[in-house]
């Protein structure tokens, strides 16, 4: 097109620039009306799930405490005993921070990295602050008649390994692996592998409970989308009404259910299943969780498959019955490929939401019911260790955004459909 | 659902069998809320229903509990029912603004980056509760907000603002933007145009998902746990820690509260979702 046909507007600008500023004005409008709640959401919640991964490996508190033996040690091999050097630095350190009173952090910080070396330091402590040792002479001298720890080179090693200002042990913690001396990656002992139970407990209940609500809420969705509408209506408040009920007003509904001389526990005496004086114990423990966790995610489960069902049209399952299928063929064939992206959606938003579940396993789940969640909690609230916290919670996190990126390849997030 | 009358014998056996299991199911769903109603009314102490209340006797019912859940001598429920009401109200508020401004922006089909945005603002609903708890708390900490009732809505927001985006979105993808047009040329600004023709329209979907971010504040208790002090505690907090130490019947006497409660919550919700349907259904 020549220049000459160009479209103009009224006021003479052609029609295609006048187009793209009225673009970009309307995105800019657009942007500006979700602006507020994306800037609140990033500096009350992303930045701050940012910040768990600056706590979680960070670890200068040693880097800044003993400045002047990190920089001698740099000349330092790691073999054998550090030269006098190294031990002068060390002491000169150690006096500024047990004069600041700082000594006791350090001790219980090395004492994480090698057994043993808090109570060596508080032996150096004593000389310290009794000002018995001569700056004059050989301080490694010194030191090493103090206790005799202090001439293994382990204990060095340990204190070297801390220099670096971050480090990668919460993770590893929190998969049962440390680093070892020779900062290699190693399995703590079996007996002491808490975390890798866990993970797996957490996955294991997840998966399961993603199962048994998958078998539990299909057949009712099912009935929910084929019934005439003022039935399916009445039932369906069924699946709301716990939908809408206080998290912990079903947990307490359940306690009360599987209690020993819970109903549950009587109608198996009155069935004669078990016997009255040998009641099982059906809370506190795994059963407890899974009966607990199921009753309570199955809603999240109904409500997509049930939205999905509905758009189905009945007249295909009787077209493929009228062309010679039997009904299981025609519903195997016919129905259940189409409900495929409701199932999908469904099993995703159970498993992400169990996969995380606090309350319920805390209450109802006793020991061997706990997940990952009752972890961070607890490091959060009792040992106060919250970088290994953090990590953890980032581990948790990491999984759970693949399962979302899935969910959103698959289904896609503004397809979230609510009661 | 009555089966033809020429069905066979396995498929009429199975279709007895798929209504049995239905009819389970609905019952595991229904049924563990119905223990609590007359387990609150329980005369005695003990969480099982006594020889009494088996034969339905009018003494082993009584509204003690009840009593002591309003009159009772040290009771935390008073303060935590006046603070779950003051948080969820602030936090709905909240939500409802921020997010329905948001699902106005994202409704356009302008709007850049739509799915990233879109991914960010539903993030809270997503990640697990005991994240957002650890990350909320490490930045209320920081800015002197924990153990505040600020902070506690603040949490809230963030936690109901992706319910309020996700249902006013929904109800906007029916929405007719003539109308919109048509107001502004006859001449009404666009906050006039939202406030007189928008609003009524979307109001629906602003009003569920303001009931769902109530409900969510409301019944949110992990992140309570970490941000809140003495003062600040709520309902679901006392009802943890009533159901960690010992199961009173008193927390059977609020939980009944709360059932009715989300009773009433959820037959406005329903009201409001025909409704809903019903203004799409003209605008169609």
């Amino acid at each position: 097109m020549s220049s000459e046909t160009k479209i103009l507007t009224t006021d003479g600008v052609p029609l295609e620039v006048s187009l793209k500023k009225a673009e970009k004005r309307n995105k800019i409008k657009a942007f500006l009306l979700v602006a507020p709640l994306l800037l609140f959401l990033l500096i009350t919640y992303i930045f701050p799930i940012g910040e768990m991964f600056t706590r979680s490996i960070d670890d200068r508190m040693v880097t800044n405490m003993l400045p002047k033996t990190f920089a001698s040690m740099e000349k330092w091999d790691g073999k054998e005993l550090p030269p006098e050097e190294v031990y002068r630095s060390f002491y000169e350190d150690y006096k500024i921070l047990a004069e600041k009173k700082e000594h006791g952090k350090l001790g219980q910080r090395l004492n994480k990295e090698k057994n043993g070396f808090n109570s060596i330091l508080k032996r150096l402590f004593r000389k310290v602050k009794r000002n018995q040792i001569d700056e004059t002479v050989s301080i490694k001298e010194q030191i090493n008649k103090i206790h005799r720890n202090f001439t293994k080179v382990e204990y060095w090693q340990a204190i070297k390994r801390t220099a670096p200002p971050y480090t990668i042990n919460k993770y590893l913690k929190g998969m049962d692996m440390y680093l070892d001396e020779d900062g290699n990656v190693a399995q703590v002992s079996e007996d002491r592998r808490i975390h890798r139970i866990l993970w797996l407990r957490t996955l294991e209940i997840a998966l399961f409970v993603t199962i048994f609500c998958f078998l539990m809420g299909y057949p009712i969705a099912h009935l929910l989308a084929t019934l005439p509408m003022k039935y399916s209506n009445l039932l369906m408040i069924c699946v709301l009404l716990p939908f809408w009920t206080s998290l912990l007003v079903r947990t307490a509904s359940w306690m009360i259910l599987l209690q020993q001389q819970g109903l549950v526990n009587d109608f198996f005496v009155m069935i004669g299943l078990v016997a009255d004086n040998n009641r099982p114990e059906m809370m506190y423990n795994k059963v407890g969780t899974y009966v607990a966790m199921t009753q309570i995610l199955l809603p999240f489960m109904v409500l997509p498959l049930y939205s999905v069902m509905k758009t189905i049209s009945p007249s295909l399952m009787r077209a493929g019955k009228s062309l010679g299928g039997t009904p299981f063929v025609a519903f195997w064939k016919i129905y259940f490929p189409l409900t495929i992206p409701g199932i999908g959606a469904g099993c995703l938003l159970v498993f992400i939401l169990a996969i995380g579940y606090y309350i319920t396993p805390a209450l109802v789940g006793g020991a061997s019911g706990t997940l990952i969640s009752n972890q961070i909690a607890f490091h959060m609230k009792q040992t106060l260790d919250w970088s290994f916290a953090s990590a953890m919670g980032l581990m948790l996190l990491t999984g759970v955004l693949v399962i979302y990126w899935i969910y959103n390849k698959l289904v896609g997030v503004d397809n979230i459909k609510l009661g | 659902m009555a089966l033809p009358s020429y069905t066979e014998t396995r498929y009429r056996v199975w279709h007895y069998i798929y209504i049995s299991i239905c009819t389970f199911v609905f019952f595991f769903l229904i049924a563990p809320l119905f223990v609590i109603f007359p387990l609150s009314f329980n005369a005695e102490e003990f969480l099982v229903f006594s020889e009494g209340m088996k034969n339905l006797d009018p003494d082993a019912f009584s509204l003690r509990w009840y009593k002591d859940m309003i009159y009772g001598t040290k009771n935390p429920w008073g303060l935590a029912a006046k603070n779950s009401f003051i948080i969820a109200i602030f936090a709905t508020i909240g939500s409802i603004i921020l997010g329905t401004l948001a699902a106005l922006g994202l409704s356009s089909r302008h709007m850049p980056y739509k799915g990233i945005i879109m991914a960010t603002l539903i993030s809270p609903m997503i990640v697990p509760l005991i994240i957002s708890g650890v990350a909320i708390f490490f930045f209320m900490a920081k800015v002197g907000l924990a153990a505040t009732h600020t902070g506690i809505v603040f949490a809230h927001i963030i936690l109901g603002t992706p319910f309020v985006v996700i249902t006013v979105t929904a109800t906007l993808s029916g929405f007719d933007h003539s109308v919109t047009r048509a107001a502004a040329s006859l001449g009404s600004n666009p906050v006039n145009t939202f406030m007189k023709i928008t609003l009524p329209l979307i109001l629906p979907g602003v009003i569920s998902g303001g009931l769902f971010a109530f409900v969510t504040s409301f019944d949110e208790v992990v992140v309570v746990l970490f941000l809140a002090g003495l003062d600040n505690t709520t309902i679901p907090v006392q009802m943890w820690t009533g159901l960690r130490e010992q199961l009173s019947p008193t927390i059977l006497a609020v939980a009944t509260c709360l059932i009715i409660l989300s009773t009433l919550i959820l037959v406005t919700a329903e009201l409001l979702r025909r409704r809903s349907e019903r203004l799409r259904g003209i605008n169609r």
